[in-house]
């Protein structure tokens, strides 16, 4: 990923090592070993052992055997898996964007310090950051409650009947709200840190020149922050297709509508442990890994090359 | 944000970003909210107003919480979400959250303490240690650490979960505290973050006179390094802390000893127990456990403001 480069003033110096006397050398090792080591048992170990299971299959005669691709073979045939990843891509098309435009015009309306209480609105809109997705998962499931919960006050309230938030229609929508609500400011506060390190002498250049509000935002602070939209489009791609907590909370609560094999995710995790298929989990995990670095090098290598 | 307001006259988030990061900017300030005072626009009370709406629903549910763990069982079910009901039962609540089923909540949260300090704990330290190492030191190996690292940061943690699951399940680490502790102790944006900071804070100047004064590399690390990597340290600690605070996948599929779980998996365990059949019914306990295990996080991220928001400046735009 190239959005993740050596700070400058690293690659500067290490460009000229005799400079300060400090030849190439082995010390280094002493101080970013520990960090490999463990790096390579909990990240390259299972990513190297999870492909070496996903070539084989247990069976029930002859045990485990070497069956080359076959359980890829089988995974892009498994309508669940597809029907899960039509479920995560839906989200993403719809949950993403706005998040992320919610996110902005925050920003965007923080930066502008045109707000009564800028601080205040910054540090309670990023606040459900620090809520763990159990318990605001919770927090909206009581809440989406058409008998107990607000649902169900606001159909008491007005004498009005809302459609269930976590009927099979509409909790794809539910859940879509809850990370809407977890990660916005969260998304915010990127945007937010972005615009406030454009140079101020851009906005006087912008002023002489006559330019209005929107012009500024349109012609300076949007591809200012360019870099800041993509990565934030990035992360907000691996975590849908990652998509699990919120479903597999949520369930007891709807236990109908959320199907074990709701999203990619959840699929995989209910092959391994609830089916004993770890090979075929391992296969299915892969291809969703493959799919999801795919598209994320794809949005960067367009994101990062519009008018740079 | 102080330590925000930058410097450098490109555009690139890119190469803004470290400046961003100095701890007290040692830069001139050349954005400065003071410094628009000449031209400062007008408070607009309908943007204020629509903004307050975003406030509205992020805060909603959170005042929901604070309210309805003021409640009963039989409160939760008779009464409004959003006003008090007529017992006021919050102390009550969190005695019998702490003391329900012997008191496996206090066993919970101090669980979850104990993966926090080991788990963010070591995670920081290892992130100091690297970051420190790719910042000042010119190694064989260090692009293909580099490499390494970034790569492996785009596999989703699906495709890790299962193997790492079946791996420790062979080492018999599985349903132990090892289990959750060793996999948090990697955090690839908390090395990074280290990185900039500890390229930005530490002049190499004064670690050559250490070193001239015979301080060997040990020594010179923790003190002449690492008191300048303070600012750095607390950003890293909060966000690896709050990431193993909340943690719930993990520990999912490396527990099945309720005596080890986490916060995160006793409350939803709570919740589904009103599943089972003969279960006990305790909403209002999983209200107040809800309600107690975000009170520590939100303080703390109130108090450390001024850390973890310049902090974030850095990292959020570059990572």
């Amino acid at each position: 990923m190239t959005t993740l480069q050596p700070p400058p003033a690293a690659k500067a110096r290490t460009a000229r090592p005799p400079a300060r006397g400090d030849r190439r050398s082995w010390r280094g090792w002493g101080f970013i070993g520990p960090f490999v080591a463990v790096f390579t048992l909990v990240f390259l170990a299972p990513i190297v052992y999870s492909i070496y299971l996903s070539l084989f299959r247990d069976q029930l005669i002859g045990g485990t055997q070497f069956v080359g691709l076959d359980n890829y073979q089988q995974a892009l045939q498994d309508d669940q898996f597809w029907a899960s990843l039509g479920r995560v891509s839906l989200f993403l098309a719809v949950q993403v964007p706005i998040m992320l435009f919610l996110g902005l015009l925050i920003a965007l309306a923080l930066d502008s310090g045109r707000l009564y209480g800028t601080d205040f609105f910054r540090i309670a809109i990023f606040l459900p950051y620090a809520v763990p997705a159990v318990v605001a998962t919770l927090m909206w499931g009581f809440m989406y409650g058409t008998k107990y919960g607000l649902v169900g006050d606001i159909n008491d309230a007005f004498g009005v009947t809302l459609p269930d938030p976590l009927s099979s229609d509409l909790v794809l929508a539910s859940i879509g709200n809850i990370v809407t609500w977890e990660f916005v400011g969260y998304n915010m506060l990127i945007f937010y840190s972005a615009l406030k390190v454009i140079p101020n002498s851009l906005y006087e250049a912008a002023e002489i020149d006559g330019a209005g509000q929107v012009r500024v935002i349109t012609a300076i602070k949007l591809p200012a922050i360019r870099g800041a939209l993509v990565i934030a489009t990035i992360f907000s791609i691996i975590g849908s297709f990652q998509l699990f907590n919120e479903p597999n909370i949520l369930r007891p609560l709807a236990r109908n509508a959320i199907t074990t094999d709701y999203t990619p995710n959840f699929y995989t995790y209910s092959l391994s442990f609830n089916g004993q298929q770890h090979n075929y989990s391992a296969a299915v995990a892969i291809i969703m890994g493959l799919i999801t670095m795919v598209i994320a090098y794809v949005v960067q290598l367009r994101g990062m090359r519009k008018g740079a | 944000m102080s330590s925000t307001s930058s410097t450098s006259s490109t555009s690139s988030p890119a190469t803004t970003a470290p400046a961003a990061s100095a701890p007290a900017a040692r830069v001139p300030r050349l954005r400065k909210r003071g410094d628009q005072d000449t031209r400062r626009p007008r408070r607009s009370v309908l943007l204020t107003v629509l903004t307050g709406l975003v406030l509205v629903y992020t805060v909603v549910p959170l005042v929901w919480l604070l309210i309805s763990a003021t409640k009963t069982q039989e409160g939760l079910a008779d009464s409004s979400g959003l006003w008090f009901a007529d017992d006021f039962a919050l102390w009550d609540n969190i005695g019998d959250t702490f003391t329900y089923n012997d008191g496996i909540f206090g066993r919970w949260l101090l669980n979850t303490l104990l993966y926090v300090v080991l788990g963010a704990g070591g995670a920081t330290f290892l992130a100091i240690l690297g970051g420190y190492a790719l910042a000042k030191f010119d190694f064989p190996g260090k692009r293909g650490v580099f490499a390494v690292v970034i790569g492996a940061v785009a596999v989703p943690g699906t495709a890790l979960a299962v193997p790492t699951f079946l791996m420790f399940s062979k080492m018999g680490l599985t349903d132990t505290p090892w289990a959750v502790i060793i996999p948090s102790l990697i955090s690839p944006f908390g090395l990074y973050l280290m990185w900039v900071f500890a390229t930005e804070a530490i002049p190499f100047e004064l670690l050559e006179a250490a070193r001239i004064d015979g301080a060997g590399e040990a020594r010179t690390f923790f003190q002449v390094a690492l008191p300048l990597l303070a600012p750095g340290i607390v950003t890293v600690l909060l966000f690896t802390t709050v990431a193993t605070w909340n943690n719930y996948f993990l520990p999912l599929i490396m527990l099945k000893d309720p005596d080890w779980y986490p916060l995160t998996l006793g409350l939803s365990a709570w919740n589904s127990q009103a599943e089972t059949i003969g279960g006990d019914v305790i909403f209002n306990l999983v209200i107040t456990g809800s309600l107690l295990t975000i009170v520590p996080l939100i303080a703390a991220f109130l108090l450390l403001q001024k850390y973890w928001q310049s902090g974030l400046a850095a990292g959020s735009v570059k990572e």
